[in-house]
């Protein structure tokens, strides 16, 4: 069945559902024990799902650990799950947050903890199923899926403009799903006029040979879609929002998870399904990608909130993200990827930090603070950690994935790559000046002088990540290792169905010039 | 011994390990611990340097190159980079200095620190963490791992300048120096980008220096020249030239210490180093070469004319370190690569000496303010005068540093400047012009310099009751300031130039690493002309015209290089006549002189002419004493606009625009909705109406239809 012989990824993958089922049972007064709970089942899961990445063939880019059963036989519905080395680290990453957000929530939730919990172990098992998703509705389930909780998450436990945050993160990205929903239907029904055969399988429809036409709209479909949710701009302006209002372990999430879906989207399923139109895209997504770097370095630039900032820095990171992708080279393709989960570490732990602030402070303005390094020192080291990872200095992780990035974007749009680079520049101007504004400068804000540096608790939520960004920094060869068949097979079944495309186009409009000079020429010798 | 180089970065990042993890509780129990751990580590990277530095000297010149590759960092498709250390006699030289200097400034800060509870161990965090980071830059065999360093040694400029982070100044001043230097990084990256594709182009996907210097005749020029000028835009920032020197004035609010290992002797002068470095890169763009040189000969000029109105003691030697850093680029840009680097190693020593001998005296004036509860500026010279007595070592190697620095014959700026000068003046790239910009600001350096010592040293103490309490600093800070004053006495003696009856000992210790030198780029010429005579017979009957231009371009560079190394042929001979080598040196020396004597007249002996100077040309003094107003200007032009467009960006664009359109079409839903909503209004009456109406509106259609 599959390299371990018993279905683990369906296991990690409904085993938080069942720790949601456990919480039910648990009272909900009980605060201590819930999050006891919780935390024990997010770290079991993250521990089953661990010899995942042992058992992980690098050698090859088929899809390891699958399951597959057949779910509506008529609809050519399948339960059709597996992992390659594009889910492989995203998936991993997914079960690794997932405690560091139950322990960052500890004191930082205190009303309705159990369906908090139940929240957040939920919106787990709908990511995991997104990522390791092979069938069209099956993905579309857990995709529309990781909307309720996360609707909840920011809409009971958020700010105070939590309602309307809440709801233009729902509307924005279930508008976006529903152009993605028509699009799956009409593939559906192309490839049964083109096979006879029903059927949602990815790996199926990937070999479906699409009229450049309808290629086009079903893509622009999708990558709305998925543009939205990365955001690329300019469909970024709910996610502001949306992390401003959310609570710590919510802005973690969606930093950390639900941002890759988009970009992992577009890898998974816009380009393999849509070759030609992706190609054809490409200068615009570029450039879109390089104004997102460069318009959210600058918005980041002169915000007066911590979050806010840290928010729009996420638009500027993912924008390096869709670049690499779009530069269709292996560095490109391969940083685009390891930037995905370095973004996950450094913003999710630049989250956690503003959290922590917040929950002693009950503010995130910058002004409000001023000189907390003197009172913070453990906290001031973490925070530093995280914003030279942010900006990608060299032995963090970021450096890695902006590094490939660049070099891959260089290789096929210099000049996209050039802006880019400039983005460094503003994104160390961004983070230092915030860096400076809150943790330097003279300790004048008496509130502030008694604030207390980190307790063990929050220590634990951020070593790991703290580890990881120089683990992943000096020694990425474990991590990319693990990518590069399925990176290498993405770019080889692009390339060839590219060229496959090209010269259909090529062909059929040389077969239209033939049918113009033919006519032509029975009109001349009717003529004659 | 090679094998264990990685040993030299290692032992760093194991200082750093240790005191940056449980420094605070080391320093709790112990606080000698943590300078023992810290200089401890370094002094074991100075032993394993030593030692592979010896073993280096045993082999034959043409052998004296070894790779050691630790592990695979990047891999990516064609993408493959190493961390990976090259033992040459370049790395190697660089590596003795820095590391050395290093050492000895560490045990400075032993001292120095002394009274920084809480943060003492923070301190030498950052230190060590500088060491691994510039040890990291200059062992590198890649540009890859290099750039590591680079940034690096960035961060920890940034950590160290805003050390005393409190005072907004200070962070402020740290950010400053990130920020620029990104700048800098910008480019470099460009350019490495540039040199990774360029010769990618060809199949030698590689940033491994010696692949890439093996292969740069692939290159065309002007790919070449770009490359070089990304890169030198990389070190005006790195090592303070126009444009991109702001920083480093700033950066002297980090403490003393730093602005003598970091802002003086190392760190700064990697741009230099990695212009070396690169030299065959750069010998094949002339363009590159030329702006190089005169980019640092109107930096040498620029900085030194700031640095004669400044009161600050610290800020002046900054001036210096720019001034000086002008004359090192001057001489690369003219082909003498081993005087720049010589210089580097001169300049590392009197600079060294000269900061840390003012980080003594401000240590000197801060203790005696403390005791009087004084809180005037420490640092200002103003406040100064007659420490000759008070404090004697201070006083004496600081004044060997200062003649070093102004070039007076027998110490070791001497000579490290006076070939500059010369190459300068005589080299094929060189210009009269280039030569005079450089004496000129020797001369006024001379005179800045000494104007420091007489403020200083000289005439009556001006700190009021504090100056009973000003007396020598602790043998930890003299015992490094002696050594450094005997290295920038003698430390000349290791290249002193033919025409003074030396034998350069230092440039034909480099010679290996320099293109022209060793006759690497005429074997590189060599093979192009096996490659092109390959491409006429392939090409032959078919494109022999191409192909002869392709011949005629091999030919060329096998001529350009044959010309290339006649012309260190010639130099060692000496084309240039003898006397006008001569001839130069007095003049440069005399204007030294003339510097020192100005400087004698305007602050020992009439002391009121430097006020009424100022007064008759107020223009200029404010000028120089405002820097040019250059800060002033990037607010104005860069800073103020980018904050305003930012601003513009989200308050217009973001919510003004895209924001709007959202919660527009939002609220066009809810006017739909809101009108749709009175169809169910859950009156039977008007339901019964729509059903009439719409019946009529079917028969009407159904009707016409059928006429």
């Amino acid at each position: 069945m599959n390299e371990l012989g018993f279905p683990i990824i369906s296991l990690v993958t409904f085993f938080p559902i069942f720790g949601a089922l456990v919480l039910m049972f648990i009272d909900k007064e009980a605060k201590d024990t819930l999050r006891g709970t919780a935390m024990v089942f997010a770290m079991i899961e993250f521990f089953i799902s661990l010899p995942i990445i042992f058992a992980f063939q690098s050698g090859t880019a088929d899809m390891q650990f699958v399951e597959r059963y057949t779910w509506v036989k008529s609809a050519g519905l399948s339960y059709y799950i597996g992992l390659d080395g594009i889910s492989l680290w995203i998936f991993m990453l997914t079960t690794f947050l997932t405690p560091i957000c139950v322990l960052c929530s500890w004191t930082y939730i205190q009303k309705r903890v159990k369906e908090f919990m139940i929240c957040l172990l939920l919106l787990e098992t709908a990511m995991l199923g997104a990522l390791v998703s092979l069938d069209l509705i099956l993905f579309y389930i857990f995709w529309e899926l990781m909307l309720i909780p996360m609707y909840f998450l920011i809409g009971v436990w958020g700010g105070d403009n939590r309602i309307y945050a809440a709801v233009k993160f729902f509307i924005y990205t279930a508008a976006g799903s529903v152009f993605m929903l028509l699009s799956i239907f009409f593939l559906y029904y192309l490839n049964h006029k083109m096979t006879g055969v029903y059927t949602f399988d990815l790996l199926e429809l990937y070999k479906l040979n699409i009229p450049v036409a309808t290629q086009f709209w079903l893509c622009l479909a999708f990558f709305v879609s998925f543009a939205i949710k990365v955001p690329m701009f300019p469909l970024h302006t709910w996610l502001p929002d949306a992390h401003v209002q959310a609570p710590t372990a919510g802005s973690v999430i969606l930093a950390g998870v639900l941002l890759k879906m988009g970009t992992y989207g577009f890898m998974r399923f816009a380009i393999p399904l849509f070759p030609y139109a992706s190609n054809q895209f490409t200068p615009v997504i570029a450039t879109l990608a390089v104004v997102g770097i460069i318009y959210g370095a600058l918005v980041a630039l002169i915000q007066p909130d911590m979050k806010k900032l840290v928010a729009y820095s996420s638009v500027s990171h993912l924008g390096y993200v869709m670049l690499g992708i779009f530069a269709f080279n292996m560095q490109g393709v391969e940083g685009g990827l390891y930037q995905m989960l370095n973004h996950g570490v450094s913003t999710g732990a630049l989250f956690l930090i503003v959290g922590m602030l917040y929950e002693r402070r009950h503010t995130r303005m910058i002004k409000d603070f001023g000189g907390i390094a003197k009172v913070m020192p453990v906290f001031a080291t973490f925070f530093m950690i995280m914003t030279l990872s942010s900006i990608a200095v060299p032995g963090t992780n970021g450096f890695v994935g902006e590094f490939m990035i660049l070099v891959g974007a260089f290789r096929s749009l210099p000049m996209h790559a050039v802006f880019a680079t400039s983005g460094a520049i503003l994104g160390a101007l961004y983070m230092l000046w915030m860096y400076q504004r809150v943790m330097f400068q003279p300790l004048d804000n008496e509130k502030n002088k008694v604030l207390k540096d980190l307790n063990v608790r929050e220590i634990v939520t951020l070593l790991p990540l703290a580890i990881l960004v120089f683990v992943m920094g000096f020694f990425p060869g474990y991590f990319i290792n693990k990518m590069n068949a399925s990176c290498e097979h993405f770019l080889k079944t692009y390339d060839q169905q590219v060229a496959m495309y090209k010269q259909q186009v090529e062909d059929s409009s040389q077969a239209k010039l033939a049918q113009v000079m033919s006519a032509n020429q029975l009109k001349s010798t009717l003529s004659d | 011994m090679f094998d264990y180089i990685w040993l030299v970065p290692v032992f760093p990042a194991i200082g750093v390990l240790i005191n940056g993890l449980l420094g605070r509780r080391i320093e709790a129990i112990n606080k000698n611990l943590i300078h023992w751990i810290a200089c401890g580590v370094i002094a074991l990277s100075f032993i394993v340097t030593c030692t592979i530095f010896y073993q280096l000297l045993q082999l034959p010149a043409a052998e004296r190159l070894h790779q050691v590759t630790c592990f695979t960092w990047i891999h990516s498709g064609v993408l493959k980079t190493y961390v990976a250390y090259q033992i040459d006699p370049l790395s190697m030289m660089m590596a003795m200095f820095v590391i050395g200097i290093g050492f000895l400034i560490h045990v400075y800060s032993i001292g120095y620190m002394d009274g920084d509870p809480g943060r003492y161990y923070r301190f030498f965090v950052y230190l060590n963490l500088f060491m691994f980071s510039m040890i990291n830059l200059i062992l590198a065999n890649n540009y890859l791992l290099m750039f590591l360093g680079w940034e690096g040694v960035g961060l920890c400029s940034y950590l160290l300048i805003g050390f005393w982070f409190e005072e907004e100044a200070n962070a402020v001043a740290g950010k400053k120096a990130f920020i620029t230097n990104r700048v800098g990084d910008f480019a470099f990256l460009i350019g490495m980008f540039l040199l990774f594709t360029g010769l990618g182009e060809h199949g030698v996907w590689s940033l491994q220096f010696d692949k890439v210097f093996t292969h740069v005749h692939l290159l065309t020029s002007s790919q070449a020249t770009a490359i070089c000028l990304l890169f030198f835009i990389g070190c005006t920032a790195k090592s303070a030239q126009i444009p991109l020197y702001v920083w480093l004035p700033d950066a002297m609010a980090g403490p003393t210490p730093v602005s003598a290992l970091i802002h003086a002797a190392t760190m700064v002068t990697s741009g230099v180093y990695m212009i070396t470095r690169s030299n065959i890169l750069f010998s094949m763009s002339p363009l590159a070469m030329g702006v190089v040189a005169t980019v640092g000969a109107m930096t040498a000029l620029f900085a030194a004319s700031i640095g004669l109105v400044q009161n600050d003691i610290k800020k002046v030697l900054a001036y210096s370190t720019v001034s000086q850093l002008g004359y090192m680029f001057l001489g690369l840009g003219v082909g003498a690569f081993a005087a720049g680097m010589f210089h580097v190693l001169t300049h590392a020593f009197f600079k060294a000496l000269l900061f840390l001998g003012s980080g003594a005296v401000i240590h000197s004036m801060h203790h005696a303010y403390h005791k009087v509860h004084s809180h005037d500026d420490a640092q200002d010279m103003r406040n100064m005068g007659g420490l000759r007595s008070k404090t004697p070592i201070t006083y004496w190697t600081f004044l060997i540093g200062t003649l070093a620095i102004s070039g007076i014959p027998g110490f070791s700026g001497f000579f490290s400047k006076d070939e500059i000068l010369w190459q300068a003046y005589s080299s094929p790239q060189g210009h009269w012009l280039l030569w005079l910009i450089g004496a000129v600001a020797a001369g006024m350096t001379a005179f800045y310099m000494f104007r420091l010592v007489f403020m200083t040293f000289f005439n009556d103490c001006r700190a009021g009751e504090a100056a009973e309490h000003i007396h020598e600093s602790p043998a930890t800070m003299t015992v490094p300031l002696c050594v450094l004053a005997f290295l920038a006495a003698v430390g000349g003696y290791l290249g002193v130039p033919h025409a003074l009856g030396g034998s350069n000992l230092f440039e034909h210790f480099l010679e290996p690493i320099m293109g022209m030198g060793d006759g690497k780029l005429l074997q590189d010429a060599a093979t192009a002309v096996a490659h092109g005579a390959h491409h006429v017979v392939h090409a032959a009957g078919e494109t022999m015209h191409a192909a002869a231009g392709h011949v005629a371009e091999t030919v060329h560079t096998a001529a350009h290089a044959a010309a290339g190394h006649a012309e260190v042929e010639a130099h060692h001979g000496g084309h240039q006549p003898l006397w006008l080598e001569y001839l130069l040196m007095v003049i440069s020396v005399a204007l030294a002189c003339g510097g020192i004597f100005i400087a004698y007249m305007l602050y020992i002996v009439k002391r009121e002419i430097p006020a009424a100077l100022a007064e008759k040309y107020a223009f200029i003094h404010r000028l120089l004493l405002n820097k040019w107003y250059i800060d002033e200007l990037y607010d104005v032009v860069i800073i103020s606009p980018l904050r305003g467009f930012s601003y513009f960006l989200w308050k217009g664009i973001d919510v003004g625009v895209v924001d709007y359109i959202v919660n527009g079409v939002a609220r066009i839903v809810g006017w739909g909705s809101t009108a749709v909503r009175y169809m169910q209004s859950g009156y039977v009456q008007s339901y019964a109406v729509s059903v009439v109406f719409g019946t009529v509106v079917l028969l009407a259609y159904y009707f016409l239809k059928a006429l």
